[in-house]
């Protein structure tokens, strides 16, 4: 049995070559984001999280914040790749595969905009609030 | 095109525990996936003002959502755990059946030890009175 697709077979070209980019991009997220999400749920533990005020000095630090974009971006991209995976195997059906698809990267855009723009905000305005 | 191999293909498989690992990475890597989208609705409060964060925490404070946080606790820490395990993999360590086995049954003692760490410490930092404002 081949494992390659008629339309494949009639081009006669090679893979294209980049399909080990996700599976490399997954791993190399993977590891980046283990020293950033334990900075973080480290520094969270000793914050006192109810206060406003606490939680925006910290987060207004430049190099607190630079880091917390860097784990959103990080989050956003390695969710974005994992659930991609999981709805390409488990979702069936060619159109409810793509609507999914599509559904899975706008929400993980709009959150990794929001996330960024929200620690832009907190940073930029610590002079002008508290 | 109906010729080629479909993975995963569930129903055909014996059921095993280090399949269930498996899954449950699946599983807690999507549980993860919201998790990072309450993640940015909580940043998203935190720079709305004072009062989206206090509403946004006192919604974060009722039962139902602190359930969610502590199942979130757990499917973050076991994602993390098996994720380094498989990380571990991708070197080609630890692939042999004794091996996956022993390291599986070491992720789900370590992530529900940490699951109960966190949860406390996480408790202390939530009942911390808010500072005084300067």
């Amino acid at each position: 049995m081949s494992m390659r697709t008629p339309l494949g077979k009639v081009l006669g070209r090679g893979s294209a070559g980049d399909g080990v980019a996700h599976w490399w991009v997954q791993r190399v997220t993977a590891i980046a984001l283990i020293p950033l999400t334990l900075w973080f749920v480290a520094s969270l533990l000793d914050k006192p999280l109810q206060s406003w005020e606490a939680m925006h000095g910290w987060l207004a630090h430049p190099w607190v914040a630079v880091f917390t974009i860097l784990l959103a971006m990080t989050l956003a991209w390695h969710s974005w790749l994992g659930v991609q995976v999981v709805i390409e195997d488990y979702a069936h059906g060619k159109s409810l595969k793509t609507v999914l698809l599509v559904l899975s990267t706008f929400l993980h855009f709009a959150a990794a905009v929001a996330a960024v723009f929200a620690v832009l905000i907190l940073a930029l305005s610590k002079g002008a609030v508290s | 095109m109906s010729q080629r191999p479909l993975s995963p293909h569930l129903g055909v498989y014996k059921f095993t525990y280090t399949m269930t690992l498996s899954f449950l990475h699946r599983m807690t890597g999507v549980a993860n996936s919201v998790g990072f989208l309450a993640f940015a609705w909580w940043l998203m409060a935190l720079a709305s003002g004072p009062d989206a964060y206090a509403a946004a925490m006192r919604c974060l404070s009722s039962p139902l959502a602190k359930l969610l946080l502590v199942g979130f606790t757990f499917s973050f820490v076991y994602h993390f755990c098996n994720g380094i395990r498989h990380l571990v993999w991708d070197t080609g360590i630890g692939l042999e059946r004794v091996h996956a086995r022993r390291s599986g049954a070491v992720v789900i003692a370590l992530a529900l030890a940490l699951t109960v760490v966190l949860v406390w410490l996480g408790c202390a930092a939530l009942e911390a009175p808010p500072a005084s404002a300067p």
